[in-house]
């Protein structure tokens, strides 16, 4: 199967290549800054930065990034990358704590006002940030989006980007790596994880089903499987930060030796 | 001979228990749960290839609730131990109850998927090309025993037990 889109490839990948390197660059820049003002920051936090933008080039230039566009195992790969490991590892490197530690109190005061205004507390919510996530996905695979995407290098370009965000808003929705305007309560985000998980486990499930236009029935059952499984292993690492961070949260402070 | 310190742990222990009564329980029904489901998909579906994760399925409620079942079992597993240590850090750990808990989980799953994705949902059946109800008796026999022993392991820790202190 060839499809159009070949021969711009290469053009965008060197403007990708250049942007990723670019966010890695700044990244590492201001973690050396921050120490002049700050302790030092973890050598860890900055490995996670390099890895998760290294896993964003792996889906969007490069070999397996090719493969991607005629083979639904290699789109599958790519998109687990992308939209779920990436997005954790983000997280994890804990940009915006870097940012606030970059930037002047002025500059700090107005980008914490901007991060406790309501449209952000909307669509930072836990419930938001997943239907974005999972709701793309369902557009992506259930309706002609997928085979509108391989036709037109900006739709790729721009269900990329949202596989990316919507993955990083989800993910930092539901564990608290940096500092957090509106909390959700444990509860909540419990309820909307094992619900965001269930939808993606059932959409990888209709996949292998039945697949989206132009999929030969044999890659589906594959990528479908690599969908749900590789799902499964992203999540125990996200449900065990989410209850790591419980654990941390319910250590006992003397309250249960009193009563009784 | 006990020391002192001992005897305070084992003192404090019967009290915590029964204040984290309830968290005993649904740590135990939760890790049951997750483990019901893990030997079902790791053993039947992966190892046996009895069945498998999507057999044609005739329902898309089937399809929900299998997801649904699947994504709650797979937090449950996870979440049950971080609550077993919870209960081990606050000398909490109560192993009747916890077991009792978790056999009443392995059995109210056993016994949904038995029943109702087996039977009302047709979602798959245990094994093809046999004669299946020597598999379903002893699958739906073996989750109602499970709820049987967890249910009395739960009655002998009921709340509030004046039992011996440790």
């Amino acid at each position: 199967m060839e499809r159009g889109i070949q021969p711009e490839i290469s053009a965008a990948a060197f403007g990708v290549a250049l942007l990723l390197l670019t966010v890695i660059v700044v990244y590492l820049h201001a973690a050396i800054q921050s120490r002049n003002k700050f302790k030092r920051w973890p050598a860890y936090r900055s490995v996670f930065w390099i890895s998760g933008v290294f896993f964003i080039a792996v889906s969007l230039i490069g070999p397996l990034a090719n493969q991607a566009h005629h083979n639904f195992i290699a789109h599958m790969s790519t998109h687990l990358l992308i939209g779920m490991l990436s997005p954790l590892l983000l997280v994890l490197a804990s940009p915006m704590t870097l940012l606030f530690r970059s930037l002047s109190v002025a500059s700090a005061r107005k980008v914490t006002r901007f991060l406790k205004s309501r449209p952000v507390y909307l669509l930072s919510h836990p419930f938001t940030a997943a239907t974005l996530n999972i709701g793309g996905l369902f557009l992506l695979y259930r309706t002609d989006l997928f085979f509108l995407m391989h036709e037109h290098i900006l739709l790729y370009g721009l269900v990329h980007f949202h596989l990316l965000a919507a993955g990083y808003l989800f993910t930092a929705s539901i564990i608290y790596i940096d500092p957090v305007a509106h909390k959700a309560s444990f509860q909540l985000r419990a309820i909307v994880l094992v619900a965001a998980l269930a939808a993606h486990g059932i959409l990888s499930k209709l996949i292998y089903a039945s697949p989206p236009q132009t999929v030969p029935k044999s890659e589906a059952e594959t990528g479908g499987m690599l969908m749900y499984y590789g799902g499964d292993a992203i999540d125990a690492v996200l449900i065990t930060i989410f209850c790591y961070q419980w654990f941390v949260f319910a250590r006992p402070r003397l309250t249960v030796q009193k009563n009784g | 001979m006990f020391t002192n310190t001992e005897n305070a742990r084992a003192y404090a222990n019967g009290k915590n228990r029964r204040v984290l009564s309830g968290r005993n329980l649904w740590s135990g029904v939760l890790f049951g749960v997750g483990t019901a489901a893990f030997v079902d998909e790791a053993v039947f579906h992966q190892l046996l290839h009895w069945h498998h994760f999507y057999d044609l399925s005739t329902s898309d409620v089937g399809l929900v609730s299998d997801g649904l079942f699947h994504a709650f079992s797979w937090f449950a597993t996870i979440a049950s131990l971080f609550l077993f240590a919870d209960l081990r850090r606050r000398n909490a750990f109560w192993p009747q109850r916890w077991i009792g808990g978790m056999l009443i989980g392995a059995g109210a799953f056993q016994l949904y998927d038995g029943t109702i994705q087996h039977k009302l949902l047709k979602l798959h059946q245990i094994r093809y090309n046999v004669d299946i109800l020597p598999y379903d008796l002893a699958w739906n026999a073996i989750a109602v025993l499970l709820l049987l022993v967890g249910a009395v392991l739960l009655w002998k820790t009921r709340q509030p037990a004046e039992k011996k202190g440790s």
